[in-house]
């Protein structure tokens, strides 16, 4: 069985390389540690699927992801609208890049929680100043992405290009941009990643529906419950839309280098 | 003359890539830029392509001076180490990439791709990918993506220093034969010098930014005409005080000699009888024995002088420790400046003796 994994996976590493046995471990975990605390500290996973049940019937679990997801795609897609393009320019004129380089670096370590109070008076309590919080927190991952991955397209596919008679423009858009592909890929992936971290926090302080909404004021019912079937629920909406973008990256994606 | 540079300098930083270069290529020949790494032959590649811009001096191609043409308007093929071919276009686009600038339509670019796949030796892998081809195949679909616009100059930097030894040696002789039936004007970077001697009709040698010599490449192989050329082509060995050498005066001005395997016969007697020129032969103890397939490359010490020559498969076996007999034809003294062949005197009186 020993010599028989090491030529092609045996049972044992497929069952380990699934993840199902991770999903196991930590049930199990969770199971047993449950047992020791009642339900209002530490729900058990059967008590959590019934607050989600509960919650998926009387529909406020659907309204709450609809609005979280409405949100951040707008948000995110802005980021990507925007950081895209600007990333490409910004990237492929040098002497710019040297300008924005310093502003990147300082507002890299303003977290978009740290500005959820100036958004609110800059945009007011509704929607507009979580996506602006979305956008903004997507909005680096993406843009740095973009401009790393043009300025380092490699000189020699563009001195190739030249050598044929390509002009600037051209090179532009049939080197540079290509080139930049799959780093334009990666930071739209942390760009998710980072959109969704910033809408709980954001609906967390203000407004009333959305996941942050339903997991902050399951403290005011004392529904512990409702916590973990909003977490649960986040949890599986960044796996799921991760994975998504990951599937169609390798797949319309591979000659980019997007792996 | 096709290609001419004129006193072309080109530093970087403190560093001198090109000192003073000129020279010129008639049109339809396949020149080989020879010579160790750092020696310039890559700048000079790419200033005659546009790539880089030199200091000083002039540059002209086809009776024009190119000096303040970009690269995208000198009409020139490049041949890349790296390849460089586009990793997110198939076969086909890589290829027909110079010919959508040149704005042909797709009728004509369809046959265009089709012959020069063809040419290549590479038919129907036009929907293939650069990362599903071997490094050979690469290095053809570059050459066919640089062949597509027409260019009238070719130019290769070390196309084949990537590549395996013996693809490498496949890819030469390929070349050599594609160039010759497309009578295009070719340059070629190597610091190989049997790839140099083996594919070039004439040898451009480079060292420290500086041209040394131009020729054909039994020209510089019998001739060196300056030290470094001496010491870099052929399998060559340095020896100082060579007028303690029997058959050999010292030359005024040169210290030095170089030695080359060719130039020596190694002989283990086993006989007392009379052997040619044995008197003017040197006394040695072999150091090393190697296998060299066709023959043995056998190193010998002279008198604290060691050369290296070859010794015949069927002969006496040689070991290390053997005392031969070593029998030198003839060398080249060289100075700062200059070399000179000088042959061993017996060979002279012989010479003598039979006319």
């Amino acid at each position: 069985m020993d010599t028989n994994t090491k030529q092609h996976p045996g049972a044992v590493e497929k069952v380990l390389r699934s993840g199902i046995l991770s999903w196991i471990l930590i049930l199990t975990i969770w199971g047993l540690g449950s047992l020791a605390y009642d339900e209002y500290f530490l729900p058990s996973p059967k008590e959590t699927l019934d607050s989600m049940w509960t919650l998926i019937q009387n529909g406020t679990l659907w309204a709450d992801i609809a609005a979280s997801v409405w949100r951040f795609i707008r948000g995110w897609a802005l980021a990507v609208v925007v950081g895209v393009p600007l990333g490409l320019v910004v990237g492929s004129f040098t002497p710019v890049r040297w300008l924005v380089e310093p502003i990147l670096s300082f507002f890299r370590f303003v977290p978009a929680i740290a500005l959820t109070t100036l958004f609110l008076m800059w945009f007011g309590v509704g929607d507009q100043s979580k996506i602006a919080l979305i956008f903004y927190a997507s909005f680096f991952p993406i843009f740095v992405n973009t401009i790393a991955g043009v300025a380092s397209t490699d000189a020699s596919l563009i001195e190739a290009a030249s050598c044929m008679g390509a002009k600037k423009a051209r090179i532009f858009f049939t080197v540079m941009v290509p080139s930049a592909v799959s780093n334009i890929y990666t930071g739209i992936r942390l760009g998710l990643g980072s959109a969704i971290i910033c809408i709980v926090a954001a609906e967390m302080l203000v407004g009333n529906d959305g996941l942050g909404y339903l997991i902050n004021s399951s403290k005011l019912y004392f529904k512990t419950g409702w916590a973990f079937a909003g977490i649960l629920s986040l949890a599986v909406i960044g796996f799921a839309a991760d994975r998504l973008l990951q599937f169609i990256g390798k797949r319309t994606l591979k000659h980019f280098g997007v792996r | 003359m096709y290609i001419e540079l004129r006193h072309i300098h080109k530093s970087f930083g403190d560093f001198k890539a090109s000192d003073d270069v000129s020279f010129s290529i008639e049109k339809g020949k396949l020149i080989g830029l020879l010579g160790p790494s750092g020696s310039g032959k890559t700048t000079i590649l790419r200033m005659l392509a546009g790539l880089e811009h030199q200091d000083s001096g002039d540059i002209y191609i086809d009776g024009k001076l190119v000096n303040d043409l970009p690269s995208n308007e000198r009409g020139i093929g490049f041949v890349f180490q790296s390849y460089a071919l586009f990793p997110y276009l198939n076969v086909y686009q890589n290829i027909a990439y110079g010919l959508n600038i040149q704005k042909k339509d797709k009728a004509f670019i369809q046959n265009r791709v089709r012959e020069l796949l063809d040419l290549v030796g590479l038919p129907g892998l036009e929907k293939r990918y650069p990362d599903q081809l071997s490094g050979g195949q690469r290095q053809r679909i570059a050459l066919a993506r640089a062949l597509a616009p027409n260019p009238e100059l070719l130019l290769l930097d070390e196309p084949f220093a990537a590549i395996d030894a013996k693809v490498r040696k496949e890819l030469r002789t390929w070349l050599r034969q594609t160039i010759d039936k497309i009578g295009i004007t070719s340059i070629f970077v190597t610091h190989d010098q049997d790839e140099a001697i083996e594919v070039a009709d004439e040898i451009v040698i480079t060292n420290q930014g500086r041209v040394e010599q131009v020729g054909d490449p039994a020209q510089i192989y019998l001739h060196p005409k300056t030290p470094f050329v001496a010491q870099f082509i052929g399998q060559s060995d340095v020896i100082t005080h060579y007028s303690r050498l029997r058959g050999f005066e010292h030359v005024k001005g040169k210290h030095n000699a170089v030695i080359r395997p060719e130039f020596i016969e190694i002989h283990k007697f086993t006989d007392d009888g009379h052997h040619d020129f044995e008197s003017s032969m040197e006394d040695g103890t072999v150091t090393e024995v190697c296998f060299r397939g066709s023959s043995y490359e056998v190193r010998v010490d002279i008198g604290g002088m060691t050369v290296t020559g070859r010794y015949p498969l069927g002969g006496q076996a040689l070991r290390r420790g053997d005392q031969v007999k070593v029998f030198i034809r003839q060398l080249y003294t060289f100075d700062e400046t200059s070399t000179e062949i000088i042959t061993n005197k017996a060979l002279d009186q012989s010479d003598l003796y039979y006319i």
